[in-house]
């Protein structure tokens, strides 16, 4: 069987010393002759760093691109939301940075679950995208000298991260969205903004199109393409509460899943410890508070389970800061994993402060003290105005309450070295594939995947594609496509047509709380045993109960949200699926069952030194685990410490 | 607290439109304006009646795609603050919330509360020679040092790229125009030695694009930057304006 899943997965990894693969596989490529690239068309469904890096870069080369995205602009993509960072392996500072050392913290950082050729090739191309971002004019940080100003971010200990204020995404991403708009101008790069969509074309067995719907006109058409690019975001809000942007979504790719893409370790969902507590059932997202501030906030909880009194009545000798007791080298900036799997252990304990009692302190005071209140607010000034803006109180004088919240997924569609997907034709970039992360990522990472996916791998591998594909001519007429636009037509009508009792957002929320419950910060047999008995009777209760109004023909975001809910409630299922299978803990996955006696997470590299990835095998069957074997040449797998 | 809204809804670009009023009740001063606005969403579907359509997606004050004029001003009463950042503790039990869309003639409205804000797509891209970008393709750059830049300057920069492109400052100007949007990125880019070669070009196509959408004249009010989220300064304003007569000496 192990063979069977080779055959199906092979990844495609460039032999030779690992600092010379990329190199060579560029050379080794096919190249499309510049007057050809005209004559080939690409689809790039996303607009966020990773996709609208690729579609200008792509537009830039020559070839005709289409560009979709479900916002009103390209410039509003989630990215925009990431406020940390990007790292980059510059080593500006002179503090010991390399290439190498990017490649060995990520690798070592997901928990030996990354294949290494593809994160070597990330630490790489960073350094490009640090010079590519400063000639588009992003504004990052600078010292008096005018040179580029770096931090620590993250548990990393060289300071390798580049900044915009507490604004990184949206400075990124506004010089990507620069980008795409020139070539937009320039006529290379057609744009549908506000147009969602809602399944793939695949033609004998090759990805040629998709089937979208305008959200203005609900309108539901066919485009039709050489090669179709996801770059579509990571499935965070299946959690429903979650810090991703409300539209964030996993219909791409679940719909690309359904026509036989592979989704791999869809259980590695990544925890941000600082976030904003839940303030009540209305409560729609969470608000991140970045892990920068980890830097200058002391983490604490008091002694005493169920102590009530106000921060300031608690004196030292009562506090835990349970961090810098337990890991003293690391101290607040451990891991994200650690540090969200830690704030819950004290919660759990009874010993979490605020409204319900999930929430610890990060406390400034000392930072204040030392450093004087105007560092603080020059460093942290508009997240500090963000968090009184939300709770009313002022973390200047009051420690901030943070509690973990679903941020990132590391899973997501299987891709080889070329990004490419199990679909020939289809490629997918960004949070959208499973590459580089392994089962945990480190911050400041994601952007820098995104750009690399975008500006710097996807541009030539797609060129080896097109210059050998063979591509038979496809029309909007033809049976495959036609019957991809019908399904699409019917589903709308089918969830308008139920007209039940509960609305999208009941059904959402009931599947989300459940997830977290089960399939959150820590995960077990049983538990995940129960979701997944659960979790098709939800479903079940929604193609019978839901309530969405209005019509097809219009803007409907009723409609738009049950779509995207009801492809939820199947990928909810595959989450705890592969979270059951995968009985060791490793990086965010946490299995109970697999610790050290200090409570770590123990890996089982004897039968998961794996990528699961998932293939659908129709709406009655389980669907089938393959697996792509990890093979760590370079770094060594070892028990991650942080003591 | 319980409130009584007075909702615009216009079911389609065509449709006149018309002020409804609802009451919603429950609403804890804990929420968010767009969680009181889901809360009355839900009541709504329940009753049977058709929910009240409204742009948003980040919900943490950056994608700039929220946008609605509260009592009058656009993002509603609290100074710095996107829609989806404002909180219900900014009202009492018992008040009566007017909310209306973004109106400009350069933004016409799509379903109730949701206009069509491409126009600013448009000023960017101009027609891809010398708009809101700087004209370098990917790959072949300077390395991220070899040109060192003034840390005043590049966050003088950053205080203009703060723009979120939410259209503010257009719904608060008498005149709709869109000075501070452009003057925003002009500014961004004319502060950065990667825009010089560029900025005369930039200012004058944008400007122009910036009428062809037909967005009004600025007679600096100065109702822009008081509306806006970000705080865009009236100064980026005076700065195109210079840029702007130089630019027309240069290119005549
Ligand atoms: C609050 C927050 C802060 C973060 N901070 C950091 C940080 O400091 N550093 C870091 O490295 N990472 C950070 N991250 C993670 C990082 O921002 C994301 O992983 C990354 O930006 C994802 O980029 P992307 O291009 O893959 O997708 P996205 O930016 O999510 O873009 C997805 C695109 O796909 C489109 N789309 C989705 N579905 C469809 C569909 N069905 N049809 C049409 N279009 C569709 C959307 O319109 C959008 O354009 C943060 C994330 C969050 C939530
Ligand atoms: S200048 Fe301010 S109000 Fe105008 S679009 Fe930008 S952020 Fe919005
Ligand atoms: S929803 Fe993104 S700024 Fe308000």
């Amino acid at each position: 069987m192990a063979t069977d899943s080779q055959v199906k997965l092979d990844p495609k990894i460039p032999s030779g010393p690992i600092e010379q693969r990329w190199d060579k596989h560029q050379f080794e490529m096919k190249l499309v002759n510049p007057a050809n690239k005209r004559k080939f068309t690409i689809i790039v469904v996303g607009t966020g760093l990773g996709g609208a890096a690729a579609a200008a870069s792509l537009a830039e080369l020559g070839y005709n691109v289409k560009s979709f995205c479900y916002q009103d602009s390209p410039r509003r993509a989630h990215s925009i939301a990431a406020q940390g960072g990007i790292n980059a392996a510059k080593n500006y500072p002179n503090d010991g940075d390399s290439i190498y050392r990017l490649f060995y913290d990520t690798v070592k950082g997901g928990d030996f679950r990354a294949r290494e050729s593809n994160v070597y090739r990330l630490a790489q191309v960073s350094v490009n995208i640090i010079d590519q971002c400063v000639a588009q004019g992003v504004p990052f940080a600078r010292e008096y000298g005018g040179l580029l100003d770096n931090r620590s971010f993250g548990g990393a200990q060289v300071s390798r991260t580049f900044y915009a204020r507490g604004q990184t995404g949206q400075q990124l991403l506004l010089g990507a969205y620069q980008a795409l708009s020139r070539q937009i101008g320039l006529g290379n790069v057609e744009m549908h903004s506000r147009t969602e969509m809602l399944d793939l074309i695949v033609v004998d067995g090759i990805a040629r199109g998709i089937v979208t719907r305008d959200m203005i006109t609900g309108k539901v058409e066919s485009y039709l393409a050489d090669a179709v690019v996801l770059a579509t975001g990571g499935y965070g809000n299946v959690f429903y509460l979650s810090t991703n942007a409300k539209g964030c979504n996993v219909t791409a790719s679940w719909r690309a899943y359904k026509r036989g893409a592979f989704f791999a370790n869809p259980c590695y969902t990544q925890i941000h410890p600082t976030c904003i507590p839940v303030s009540g059932d209305h409560q729609s997202k969470l608000t991140l508070m970045s892990e920068s501030l980890r830097n200058d906030g002391r983490i604490w909880v008091p002694k005493k389970a169920g102590d009530q009194r106000s921060p300031d009545q608690i004196p030292e000798s009562e506090r835990e800061y349970y961090l810098e007791e337990k890991y003293p080298s690391f101290g607040n900036l451990v891991p994200r994993d650690v540090a969200s799997r830690n704030a819950k252990l004290v919660c759990d304990a009874g010993r979490g402060v605020g409204q319900g009692g999930f929430g610890v302190y990060l406390d400034f005071s000392d930072s204040i003290k030392r450093l004087g209140k105007n560092v603080i607010q020059e460093r942290y000034g508009n997240l500090f105005d963000m968090y009184q803006r939300i709770t009313a109180e002022n973390p200047y004088e009051v420690p901030m309450r943070i509690y973990p919240a679903i941020h990132y997924t590391m899973g997501g569609l299987w891709v080889d070295y070329n990004l490419m997907s199990t679909i020939p034709g289809l490629f997918v970039l960004g949070e959208a594939n499973f590459s580089d992360h392994g089962a945990n990522r480190l911050g400041a990472s994601a952007l820098m995947q995104g750009l690399a996916d975008g500006y710097f791998v996807l541009p030539y591998t797609i060129g080896n594609y097109l210059a050998q594909a063979k591509l038979p001519k496809v029309e909007v007429g033809q049976a495959a496509v036609r019957e991809a636009e019908v399904e699409v037509t019917d589903r709308n009508k089918r969830l308008l047509g139920i007209n039940g009792k509960r609305t999208v957002d009941s059904f959402h929320r009931e599947v989300g709380k459940l997830l977290w419950d089960k399939c959150g910060m820590a995960r077990n047999d049983k538990g995940l045993k129960e979701a997944l008995k659960l979790i098709p009777e939800i479903r079940a209760e929604f193609w019978k109960n839901v309530r969405v109004l209005g019509a097809n023909e219009e803007v409907n975001q009723a409609l738009e949200k049950a779509g995207r809910v009801a492809d939820f409630l199947e990928l909810a299922e595959l989450l705890c699926l592969d979270a059951l299978k995968r009985t060791e803990s490793c990086g965010g996955h946490f299995r109970e069952e697999s610790q050290t006696p200090d409570g770590e997470a123990l890996r089982d590299d004897d039968n998961f030194a794996h990528a699961a990835a998932w293939e659908y095998a129709g709406p009655k069957n389980q669907p089938i685990r393959n697996q792509e074997p990890l093979v760590f040449e370079y770094v060594h797998p070892s028990q991650r410490s942080y003591k | 607290m319980n409130l009584t809204l007075r909702v615009w809804r216009q079911k389609n670009a065509k449709d006149r439109g018309r002020i409804v009023e609802y009451k919603v009740h429950d609403v804890s001063p804990d929420m968010s304006f767009l969680e009181m606005l889901d809360v009355t969403n839900e009541q709504l579907i329940e009753k049977g009646e058709e929910p009240i359509a409204f742009d948003h997606d980040c919900r943490e004050g950056i994608c700039g795609m929220c946008g609605l004029v509260i009592n009058g001003i656009p993002h509603g009463p609290e100074s710095a603050t996107t829609t989806c950042q404002l909180h219900m503790r900014n009202f009492s039990n018992g008040d009566t919330i007017t909310i209306e869309p973004w109106r400009a003639r350069a933004f016409p409205i799509i379903r109730d509360l949701i206009v069509d804000r491409t126009a600013f797509d448009r000023i960017i891209r101009v027609d891809g020679k010398a708009g809101g970008f700087v004209s370098i393709s990917t790959g072949g750059v300077p390395d991220a040092n070899a040109i060192p830049i003034p840390k005043d300057d590049a966050d003088l920069a950053m205080d203009a790229a703060a723009c979120v492109g939410c259209g503010a400052c257009v719904a608060a100007c008498p005149n709709a125009s869109a000075m501070l949007f452009v003057a925003a990125k002009v500014g961004h880019l004319g502060l950065l030695p990667q825009g010089q070669t560029e900025r005369h070009n930039r200012v004058l196509r944008m400007v122009s694009q910036m009428d062809k959408e037909g967005f009004g004249g600025c007679t600096n009010m100065g109702e822009c930057a008081a509306a806006c989220p970000k705080e865009i300064s009236l100064d980026f304003i005076a700065r195109m304006n210079c840029d702007m007569i130089k630019a027309s000496f240069v290119k005549g």
